[in-house]
């Protein structure tokens, strides 16, 4: 068994345009997908996360660089002749046949004798828990019925790397939440690589061993949910992954994993964690999730604190949502998790009143700006 | 008395019958189909039981004798042959349009209005003109057999023109169309995920073609064959023109009693077996391909 399931190496892909000229949607992405992992690609549309995976199907060739397979370089092997398998967007199942045709057509392809055609396509359907089904056509499924016959054609084939693009786009949200834990479960008990696109980051969260955050045809970072969400290496990965409030300012000093950034509208020096690049001089961009920062009537400490003015609240149960304005008219978005049952009006803050800000210095990141 | 008057109105018995709010907005499809096939067919029902008249009247005798006279071994024989050219046609047509049609589906969206167009061009010109280029063409003197003798390949000049082979590539140049554009409309259907899933799941090309798109192409086909074959076996200009006058097919046939032997009631009932074996094959067609009225929509 080679090193890694999936390896791009420098990998580009160029599409030609209706103009004549060219349209780079991956580019120079070089990534290592473990055998047996849960590996998500997460960006907004047109980042190149379909693409990459279609050049892992063989949908797709390189313009330049590698693709590697379980450690063979794949080149211009089509996608008949790979040990992938593809859960389509679409879901594409064939119309004219019924479902146990549709899971079976793998195995034929495969010239597997009857009996065990049978009796696989039948294990597969228990699997998805659509064993009833088997003599209907597609159409008379629902979607998320039609999602998990997808799901067992593809598995049917035994994949190295079983290749899913938004596979539960066209779901509802109560589905989609249900499939999610599904799809995670079944990861595990089959134990296959799954490479997962979406551009849903709570998705991509919840199911991922790990993310690659993709953005212009780029790979920006890879890491756990939690790495990527507590140590976004840019603004963008920041930006796109939860909520953040960014502040801009210049580096003053760096010590180890210490920055001092001045933040120039607020007229404040934030001490905070720093990334790789940050040194003294640079301009620098602060980001802190809403959750982290805390709010008082007094400041909580002598450092990371600056006065702010609440201009709105919004209750929403687990939450209040406040946001502040400080000076600069920068503005700030927090959460306070509601810990507390009491009804006491006074216990809430109100807009217009003027409150401390509290960033804890191991809690906000800086990143180096554009 | 004026409300007496309004409990039988015409609005009155609509607001209040549903049966008759449908038959009331379908009423100009039915006028239509009434004055124009349900009569004129009745019409022809009726007049082949009858008989013909010394001067080429008809006569009001009811009688069997035309359906008889179909049995007899020269119509027998023409009728067999007009069921032959008409599976030939649409054999042909399928063969060659089928290509034709998948290329069209396939080719970039931008080039398939423009191919689509090229497909329809030939109807922009009367359709007896045409036949008559393809005289030009065909003739001993024609376009192909000066080509084909300047490039060597035959010395004496091929006799396609007034034979059986002529009729059916006139036949099959006047029907392709209407054997692409249904088929086009199937194929183009297809999606390109469709046949991505079966090349992923290890079909190659030509299996994807066996087992996705000539499957979902049936419609598409069954379709044009109906298209090409019921106006095919009618079809009297082209076996006239090209055929000269040594093939003659049911619709020569009809044409011929009606126009020059005036003998109507047996141009009636020709006309009657001509129908009734279209609807024959049609149906057991449609039915055998497992496809109902939906098909024809």
């Amino acid at each position: 068994m080679s090193e890694f399931a999936v390896e791009f190496r420098d990998a580009v892909k160029l599409f030609p345009t209706p103009e004549g000229g060219e349209v780079t949607a991956v580019d120079h992405i070089d990534l290592q997908i473990q055998h047996g992992e849960f590996f998500s690609l997460l960006g907004p549309s047109g980042c190149g996360k379909t693409t990459s995976l279609r050049m892992m199907a063989g949908f797709e060739w390189p313009t330049s660089g590698d693709v590697l397979i379980d450690g063979k370089v794949m080149g211009r092997i089509p996608p008949y002749q790979r040990s992938v398998n593809t859960v389509f967007q679409s879901y594409a199942l064939f119309e004219h046949m019924t479902i146990f045709q549709n899971v079976a057509f793998g195995l034929e392809m495969e010239k597997k004798p009857k009996e065990e055609i049978i009796r696989r396509v039948g294990e597969l359907l228990d699997m998805v828990k659509l064993s009833g089904m088997a003599k209907r056509k597609p159409k008379q499924l629902s979607g998320g019925q039609q999602q998990r016959v997808a799901l067992a054609r593809a598995l049917i084939k035994q994949p190295r790397v079983l290749l899913l693009d938004e596979p539960l786009g066209a779901l509802d949200m109560k589905l989609r939440k249900e499939m999610q834990l599904e799809l995670k479960a079944l990861q595990d008990q089959v134990g296959i690589t799954f490479v997962y696109v979406t551009h849903d980051q709570e998705e991509a969260l919840t199911m991922s061993d790990r993310i690659a955050v993709m953005s212009q045809g780029r790979v920006l970072q890879i890491g756990t949910p939690v790495e990527i969400y507590e140590r976004p290496n840019c603004r963008f990965v920041a930006d796109f992954i939860g909520e953040t409030n960014f502040l801009e300012g210049t580096v003053v000093s760096r010590q180890g994993d210490l920055a001092v950034v001045s933040v120039t509208k607020l007229g404040v020096e934030i001490t905070c964690m720093a990334g790789d690049g940050i040194d003294a001089g640079k301009k620098a961009v602060i980001s802190v999730r809403p959750e982290k920062i805390s709010i008082s009537q007094a400041p909580l400490r002598e450092q990371n604190t600056f006065r702010a003015k609440v201009v709105e609240i919004a209750y929403i149960g687990s939450d209040t949502r406040v946001i502040l304005e400080g000076t600069g008219n920068v503005r700030l978005s927090i959460w306070e998790q509601n810990k507390t049952s009491t009804l006491d009006p006074n216990s809430f803050y109100h807009s217009g009143q003027e409150i401390w800000v509290n960033l804890p210095p191991e809690n906000s990141l800086v990143l180096v700006g554009e | 008395m004026e409300k007496q008057r309004h409990k039988y109105s015409l609005i009155k018995v609509l607001r209040e019958n549903q049966a008759a709010q449908g038959l009331f907005l379908m009423s100009p499809t039915n006028i239509y189909l009434l004055i124009f096939i349900v009569f004129p067919l009745l019409l022809v029902a009726v007049l082949s039981f009858l008989a013909r008249g010394s001067y080429g009247e008809v006569a009001y005798r009811f009688n069997l004798a035309n359906y008889v006279r179909l049995f007899d071994t020269l119509y027998a024989k023409i009728l067999a042959y007009s069921l032959g050219v008409g599976f030939g046609t649409t054999f042909i047509s399928l063969l060659i349009g089928y290509p034709m049609a998948y290329y069209i589906a396939r080719a970039p969206a931008r080039n398939r209005s423009l191919l689509l167009f090229l497909i329809l061009l030939p109807f922009w010109t009367n359709f007896i003109i045409r036949i008559y280029a393809w005289i030009m063409i065909l003739r001993a003197e024609g376009f192909l057999n000066s080509f084909l003798q300047w490039t060597g390949i035959i010395q004496q000049p091929l006799n396609i023109l007034y034979t059986p082979t002529a009729v059916l590539i006139g036949m099959v140049y006047e029907f392709l169309p209407f054997m692409v554009l249904p088929l086009y409309t199937s194929l183009e259907k297809i999606k390109d995920a469709q046949l991505e899933a079966a090349a992923d799941l290890g079909a190659p090309p030509w299996k994807a073609f066996l087992r996705v798109t000539l499957p979902l192409s049936v419609p598409g086909m069954i379709a044009g064959t109906i298209l090409v074959f019921i106006p095919a076996m009618g079809m009297f200009v082209v076996p006239d023109l090209m055929g000269g006058a040594k093939t003659i097919l049911i619709g020569n046939l009809i044409r011929n009693q009606f126009l020059t032997a005036r003998d109507w009631p047996f141009g009636a009932a020709a006309s009657m077996i001509l129908m009734l074996l279209t609807m024959a094959f049609t149906l057991y067609y449609t039915r055998k391909a497992g496809f109902g009225e939906e098909l024809l929509v």
